[in-house]
């Protein structure tokens, strides 16, 4: 969390909505521990991490539909074996992330 | 949704648990704060909020996770304050180590009597630097749980009395430099000063882990690993 603060008070200095999602759920080996965080700005601006890098393109879609109405999402990624080698990473795990709308 | 307060508490050091509903009431979230007790925000179900305010201070805190409380999916997280880490010795190795630690998230404070070597030019990027005899600086300032300690001035007289005050205040981590013979001595003089067996053996040396190295950046590298083994309660700590 506290990695990404000074990305947030900038972009909220700015003006911009600001989403964060939560890692709050991870099931066999994850790459990241439960409470880590990305946030995302309405500029398109990414701080902070929730995986290895194979989930982040689709927090970061579902993040815009939250910056827009602000209603929370919960979003379940089952990470297959195969699926972890073709993007070069051996999670093989599930993660489940809380995205929410911060700060407005 | 409390992020501002979760903010501000988390920059001052201060343990906070953030209790989040995962499931209808999604995003519903309580802080509490379990060092007096306060409170913001709710799940939306004043049972739900007094089974939460009663795990947020119950000892020891819970564990960060997604659990079960009064029927309701709930993502508890515990915040712990921002790791300490205090430096004696504003010497060369130090320089190193501020990077490394604070790269590592630990808050970095280097404490040194001699002002010819606790320079904000040598120490631009250490979050404080301090010019005092270290035993008088580590007296008034608070050692919480999450306190590591390291002592690299090769000088008894500053090293010992701050020594004494780390230990009997049960910080997390304390490590100091030098060889056996040295360290040797310094057990001799704890000894002396009335420190018992027990905590002297708290102390780690020779400090960090064996990476062989002997240039002033590989001992940084390999104290900053000791105190990633420890913080992580890894066997490479030796503890």
């Amino acid at each position: 969390m506290l990695d990404i603060l000074p990305d947030i008070d900038r972009w909220h200095a700015a003006g911009m909505k600001v989403a964060v999602a939560t890692v709050i759920r991870t099931v066999g080996s994850s790459p990241r521990p439960l409470g880590s965080r990305m946030a995302v700005s309405e500029a398109g601006g990414i701080a902070g991490s929730v995986s290895g890098g194979c989930i982040e393109g689709a927090v970061f879609e579902e993040a815009q539909s939250v910056l827009e109405d602000g209603r929370p999402k919960r979003l379940r990624y089952g990470i297959s074996d195969e699926q972890a080698w073709a993007v070069g990473l051996t999670c093989g795990g599930e993660v489940e992330v809380l995205v929410e709308r911060i700060g407005g | 949704m409390g992020f501002e307060s979760l903010r501000q508490s988390l920059l001052a050091g201060e343990r906070v648990v953030a209790f989040t509903r995962a499931d209808a009431e999604l995003g519903a979230r309580l802080l509490v704060w379990p060092d007096d007790g306060r409170s913001e925000g709710t799940l939306t179900d004043p049972d739900l909020d007094r089974a939460a305010a009663a795990l947020a201070t119950a000892d020891p805190l819970p564990a960060t996770g997604l659990r079960e409380i009064a029927g309701a999916e709930v993502f508890v997280e515990t915040f712990e304050p921002l790791p300490q880490l205090f430096i004696v010795g504003a010497v060369h190795v130090a320089i190193h180590l501020v990077h490394f630690a604070r790269r590592l998230g630990f808050r970095t404070v280097v404490v040194d009597a001699r002002s010819a070597f606790a320079t904000a030019e040598r120490f631009p990027h250490a979050d404080e630097l301090v010019v005092e005899w270290p035993a008088d600086y580590l007296s008034r300032v608070p050692l919480h749980v999450n306190t590591f300690c390291v002592f690299l001035t090769h000088d008894e007289k500053l090293d010992n009395p701050a020594l004494g005050v780390v230990l009997e205040a049960g910080v997390r981590y304390v490590g100091a430099l030098g060889s056996k013979r040295t360290h040797g001595k310094r057990v001799a003089a704890l000894r002396e000063a009335g420190l018992s067996p027990e905590l002297i053996d708290r102390i780690h040396a020779p400090i960090g882990l064996d990476l062989g190295g002997r240039k002033p950046e590989e001992i940084a590298l390999a104290i900053a690993a000791e105190l990633v083994a420890v913080r992580n309660g890894s066997a490479a700590s030796g503890r």
